[in-house]
């Protein structure tokens, strides 16, 4: 039983298509690592799947809140502490623990510093420690090595193997190898929308709206 | 939801915050309006009933598009829609912050600055009434309009614009609440539309702010 089954999706951004007839399964204990070009529609994929926004065409089968998602921004507040911060991502859902996720990504010794006082590395290891808070199966990860040091980007990639070996799975928008040997890589350049699509917008798309 | 509601309400009194604004606001208002219409008693005990709702829906406003902007800026409202929390709930949950941080402590205020505005004696219960019963409508249509122009750059005069014709059967039906007041009518009346505007909005504005929301969210 796969977490995440994929079939013949098409997702666009800014109403022109980026990638179309893309099919994939995300089996408990895989990593699925999106590569290609900037602007090939990573991000999209990955907000497409995590529910934000609707696909273009295809479908994506998973259980109901199954995904957690981790973009570019880490959704911190800066007026809050490390604690505050993923003790209230950790409440919203419905969870309390949080001792766990400080601890793998080595946050302990900044629990009680507020979140503008972080330097971006350690902003992106709370960002990243908010994802053992969801308790969900499959990790979306749009770039999460970015501003990482060595050291954190091994954390990182040991707190992602624990999560596999718990069946977890996740899915990896990144240009950097992470060393993990069981991640499978997944080239989006193959399904790059073609031109005539790109250039033909949806039927009642209205220019103000773009 | 409780997580949520707490959160605001512990980053809005923290500093930068911005708690206080709208109290500042409204006494800067109360304080200024005796100067420009001069200080005769007759003339402000007429004006104050809609002195002071017009005060006190400005300051409302005036930290309306920190609803959603800074969590939309921040990457919150992203995760915050991924959550297991409906986003209704969630857009509940934050005007009902901005609620008990801006309109429950102008509702509150609200006699102090009375008094600077001469307002009758019988109608100072009346005003806190219906201050109490009309802003968290002002609230949840401010949530509303924030969500329709959250990540526009510069959206809060686009939000004004939305935002004030949908005030204004609230304004209407508090004021009218203490005009009677303090004449020495009837404000029931008046109080009874002003509830049912606040009800009808609260059953119905979260859906819509939450649409918007998640337009805005792709």
């Amino acid at each position: 039983m796969s977490l995440l089954a994929v079939r013949e999706l098409a997702v666009a951004r800014g109403g022109l298509r980026a990638v179309e007839n893309l099919s994939f399964a995300v089996e408990p204990g895989q990593v699925l690592v999106l590569r290609g070009p900037n602007g090939i529609g990573k991000t999209t994929l990955l907000r497409t799947l995590a529910g934000l926004q609707p696909a273009v065409a295809g479908t994506v089968e998973a259980a109901p809140e199954t995904m957690a998602y981790a973009g570019h921004a880490d959704g911190l507040k800066p007026a809050l502490s490390v604690t505050e911060n993923l003790a209230f991502w950790a409440e919203v859902f419905g969870r309390r623990d949080i001792a766990p996720a400080l601890a793998a990504m080595n946050l302990r010794d900044l629990a009680a510093r507020p979140a503008h006082a972080l330097s971006a590395g350690q902003k992106r290891r709370l960002g990243l420690a908010r994802l053992m808070v969801t308790g969900r199966p499959v990790w979306l990860l749009d770039e999460p090595t970015v501003s990482l040091d060595r050291d954190s980007v091994a954390l990182f990639a040991a707190m992602l193997r624990a999560h596999l070996g718990q069946g977890g799975a996740a899915l990896i928008a990144t240009h950097i190898d992470l060393g993990l040997p069981e991640a499978v890589a997944l080239d989006l350049t193959p399904f790059r929308a073609g031109p005539a699509r790109r250039d033909t917008r949806p039927a009642g798309f209205n220019e103000a709206f773009a | 939801m409780k997580a949520l509601l707490l959160r605001d309400l512990r980053l809005a009194t923290r500093a930068g915050g911005g708690f206080g604004l709208a109290l500042a606001f409204f006494l800067i208002t109360c304080t200024l309006v005796p100067f420009g219409v001069g200080p005769e008693g007759g003339t402000l005990a007429r004006i104050a009933p809609g002195i002071l709702w017009v005060g006190a829906l400005l300051s409302c406003l005036l930290s309306l598009d920190r609803i959603f902007a800074l969590d939309f800026e921040d990457g919150s409202l992203d995760l915050l829609a991924t959550a297991p929390l409906p986003l209704e709930g969630a857009v509940a949950a934050k005007a009902c912050a901005h609620w008990l941080v801006t309109g429950l402590p102008l509702a509150l205020a609200a006699p102090v600055f009375a008094l600077l505005l001469h307002l009758p004696g019988p109608a100072y219960p009346w005003l806190v009434v219906s201050l109490l019963i009309g802003t968290p409508a002002l609230s949840m249509l401010g949530a509303f309009g924030a969500a329709v122009t959250v990540g526009l750059r510069r959206g809060g005069l686009l939000m004004s614009l939305l935002v004030l014709p949908l005030y204004v059967p609230t304004l209407i039906f508090g004021a009218e609440a203490v005009r009677r007041g303090a004449a020495g009518g009837d404000p029931l009346p008046a109080l009874i539309f002003l509830a049912g505007v606040t009800l009808g909005v609260l059953a119905l504005v979260p859906f819509a702010a939450a649409a918007a929301l998640r337009v805005n969210l792709r």
